[in-house]
């Protein structure tokens, strides 16, 4: 039996990014907030020491500081007739835990989506018609606009001090920058990173092929700066260990390097760590939420009441919190309906590796989001029209690391042992680089979430269970975007390349990335979207599910900037709208 | 506004979290559902940034001499494979002198090798390899039971002889066997993902930092030019196509700064 604690104005499940921003509007409310955290607390100095923080085996071989999925993992299955097995080991992609959450080991790769990925239907059927669209494709409109998340994009950039150069100022296109962005309302708060030869190389090339390539936007910073809430970062050092790492220098941007200094010392914030959500908690009617139930590292259940809750976990866990707190209709594919887990969608990466006789890269000095880029072949930034599938992603030099377990190219044919894999790893290291097309994933009514029949979690509740695979038009637009990158390549003229593009089926042993999308999405209707235009459940109205989890489908870029954005949005209307008329801030 | 009283009860309450934590720990089972999770326990930050003393985790290096999980025969067997995975020849050390076997057994000693952070909970049934391993058995209970199936498939074709015995060249041609799946293993063991796991860690135990026990010298770094466990390459990040001049450095330093002059 649960033992019930003194009620919060506010619980927050989960203290990632989008729990760490909330809890900090929240407070500053005057409210008293509880953030609710399956994981442990970490911070820069005790947990990412530079000591010893430059170990690839234990961080990104054994991902000493992602979720292990003894506490929890999903089950996975490619479509309806296959029996579900669980990921064991997680490899695709790497759920986080812990204080400041995925934000911790990300690469700070901080990309606005394009404003047409917030119309998408609309867009692509006014342009090509509705039957363009392979007929079981399932994307949406968000219900919210690139105008109306501008601000909220920009307050997120400004919170990390994201370093890069804007490409659309105020509605003018610059000489440098992505020239196909959304408007921006002012430049980036730092100037690009400085760059490795390989990004260098790809520039050029891209300009000889007559594009105009950009600096990715880094929330590794370029220099030192201090954010609006006073928390300042230091000068990325180009370590290489970034993805995966937590970094000992304050200089990637997470929740510890950029907001958590301010809200911990708050004395109507509380945070609880170890602790893991059971579920949300009803009133008979079904309509309110009361609370939730956790139980803490030693066993023991606690109930914290509060008024509010706000789901902040890891995407894949706020859906199934949904479904375990019985909070909205699960989706159901054989009838379309049901709203829970509908339009899971993920990310379509490929690359092209290329093999030089005459370069040292020094690959291995690198942030996690140097590099130059092209935008010209994502979203619908081109015609699609002869090619026959929709979407696309940017491609680039953005390499992130030569750590050597992860990161020996080899060309195609070599054996991977012996001898002549010895002298071909030891010619290859470190004058082979790759090429990365970061593509976008579209939903599908036969792609979604539900819970498992068969396994549990340590708590003997259902696991999560997704049913995914690469559809015919994912595939399709990672095969041209492969080809585009060839042409880079071939134009930095290297003695070989390797194409990549993604192939089926989906295979959970491979790295990918951790962009897993949608499940909990927002939209205009609550027949097709689980939250409204702010997050906010349609069902029960003093819940707010904040994440990737609301992208009813995936653009081909990364997702962290949207999601900030979202979340200050969310904000936004939260402490101007709901907390002085509490109650449904969008009828149905 | 801030309620202290508030947080002042949330503490307490976990402060009696604490006290009924042994109760608890003897009579209910909820806390075997942590048991992979040494050393964790819940706590109540608030009103400060939390500096706890002495919590940083430092790896903790390897020690030296014999083998903590391999009996005698399965070192033999491992350090013949390593070596014949990455061999030892004029461009640097192989796999054996560089450690890689007691790499291995270093890593099936601790909590890769039995598992305790996967999910390793029943039904275990077949798979499409792209669902991932769905193996009963860790890495340890794995290498155990392919090691002796490689050396009794050894015994049976090449009279009696274990694979550390064997010629080079018979070696590879047992490891080539093994990888494309054209040997049978006893005992249900199956050759291809065996063998992955074996080159996996071989290349662990070659390219990790030398505190796991492998990567001897940081040869394995030397001989691809990667120059190791560096925080700062601010200097050198606009030289390009120049290379990096300073040799590779370990998370415990290196051998020429720990001398004494």
């Amino acid at each position: 039996m649960a033992r019930k604690l003194p009620r919060k104005d506010v619980v927050i499940i989960g203290l990632g990014w989008t729990g760490s921003i909330l809890a900090n509007d929240l407070t500053d409310e005057g409210l008293e907030v509880v953030a609710i955290e399956r994981g442990p607390w970490r911070d820069t100095a005790t947990d990412f020491a530079p000591k010893y923080a430059a170990d690839e085996l234990r961080y990104a071989v054994r991902l000493d500081l992602f979720l292990q999925p003894a506490q929890e993992t999903f089950t996975l299955r490619h479509n309806e007739s296959e029996e579900a097995r669980p990921i064991r080991q997680f490899a695709s992609f790497l759920p986080g835990t812990g204080v400041g959450g995925a934000g911790v080991h990300w690469n700070g790769q901080t990309w606005r989506f394009h404003p047409d990925d917030f119309v998408l239907k609309t867009h692509l059927t006014e342009r090509y018609g509705a039957k363009f669209l392979p007929p079981n494709m399932t994307i949406q409109d968000w219900g919210v606009t690139y105008e109306d998340l501008e601000p909220h994009y920009d307050k997120f950039e400004y919170l990390c001090g994201t370093s890069g150069e804007a490409g659309n100022l105020r509605g003018t296109i610059q000489k440098t920058g992505n020239p196909f962005e959304g408007a921006r309302s002012r430049d980036y708060p730092t100037p690009p990173q400085k760059l490795n030869y390989g990004p260098s190389l790809f520039a050029t090339a891209a300009r000889e092929l007559g594009h105009q390539p950009f600096h990715q936007p880094s929330s590794n910073l370029s220099q030192p700066y201090t954010n609006p809430y006073g928390v300042t970062l230091g000068e990325c050092t180009f370590c290489g260990y970034c993805e995966r790492f937590g970094c000992g220098n304050y200089s990637k941007a997470s929740a510890q390097t950029t907001i958590l200094p301010v809200l911990m010392r708050k004395s109507n914030f509380e945070a609880r760590t170890e602790c893991e959500v059971m579920k949300i908690n009803l009133d008979s009617t079904g309509k309110k939420a009361t609370g939730v139930t956790y139980i803490d590292a030693s066993g023991e259940e606690w109930e914290q009441p509060a008024d509010l809750v706000l789901t902040c976990a890891f995407m894949l866990d706020n859906a199934r919190l949904m479904m375990l707190s019985g909070i909205g209709k699960i989706y159901d594919p054989k009838t379309r309906e049901g709203v829970i887990g509908k339009n899971f969608s993920y990310q379509t990466m490929s690359s092209v590796q290329m093999f030089f006789d005459d370069k040292i890269f020094n690959a291995f000095m690198a942030s996690g989001a140097q590099g130059m880029c092209v935008d010209d072949f994502n979203g619908d930034n081109f015609d699609h029209a002869p090619h026959g599938f929709v979407g696309g992603g940017y491609l680039g030099m953005v390499q992130t690391n030569a750590r050597p377990i992860e990161t020996i190219y080899v060309p195609p044919g070599t054996p991977s042992w012996g001898a002549g894999w010895k002298k071909a790893a030891k010619v290859n290291y470190n004058s082979a680089i790759q090429l990365t097309g970061h593509g976008s994933s579209y939903s599908y009514d036969d792609v979604f979430l539900d819970l498992d029949p068969t396994y549990k979690d340590r708590f003997g509740r259902p696991l999560m269970r997704i049913t995914f695979d690469l559809k015919e038009n994912e595939l399709k637009m990672s095969a041209f975007l492969t080809d585009r990158m060839a042409e880079f390549a071939k134009a930095m003229n290297p003695r070989q390349i390797a194409k990549l593009p993604r192939k089926g089926p989906y295979d959970v042993t491979q790295y990918q990335t951790t962009h897993v999308c949608g499940g909990v999405i927002m939209g205009t209707n609550p027949t097709t979207s689980a939250v409204n235009r702010y997050l906010q459940s349609w069902d029960v109205s003093n819940v707010f599910v904040v994440g990737a989890s609301a992208f009813p489908q995936n653009a081909g870029y990364n997702p962290t900037d949207t999601v900030g954005a979202l979340t200050y949005w969310a904000s936004k209307a939260i402490r101007e709208q709901y907390l002085k008329a509490p109650g449904p801030l969008v009828q149905a | 506004m801030a309620d202290k009283t508030a947080g002042g009860q949330a503490v307490a309450a976990s402060s009696s979290l604490q006290q009924t934590r042994r109760s608890l720990l003897a009579t209910t089972t909820l806390a075997l559902l942590f048991a992979p999770f040494a050393n964790v326990e819940a706590r109540t930050f608030g009103g400060v940034l939390p500096w706890i003393p002495e919590s940083a985790d430092p790896p903790t290096p390897f020690q030296p001499g014999g083998w903590h999980y391999f009996d005698a025969r399965e070192a033999s067997t491992m350090e013949a494979i390593v070596e014949r995975l990455i061999p030892g020849d004029d461009l640097g050390p192989g796999g054996r002198d560089v450690g890689c076997a007691v790499f291995i057994d270093r890593q099936l000693a601790g909590p890769y090798g039995d598992s305790r952070r996967l999910y390793m909970r029943p039904p275990f049934a077949k798979a499409a390899a792209t669902l991932g391993p769905q193996s009963q058995d860790g890495p340890a209970a794995q290498y155990r039971r392919g090691l002796a199936a490689i050396n009794a498939y050894c015994r049976t074709t090449f009279a009696n002889k274990e694979f550390s015995d064997l010629s080079p060249a018979e070696q590879d041609t047992v490891l080539t066997g093994l990888e494309k799946g054209t040997i049978a293993l006893s005992d249900g063991v199956a050759g291809p993902q065996f063998f992955k796991l074996m080159l996996q860690n071989t290349k662990e135990g070659f390219l990790a930092d030398p505190i796991y026990g492998g990567n001897r010298d940081m040869a394995g770094w030397v001989l691809i030019g990667f120059p190791g466990a560096r925080y700062d390459y601010r200097d050198h990040i606009e030289k390009h196509n120049v290379a990096y001049p300073l040799p590779p450095v370990g998370i415990m330093g290196r051998s020429s700064w720990n001398q004494k002059s």
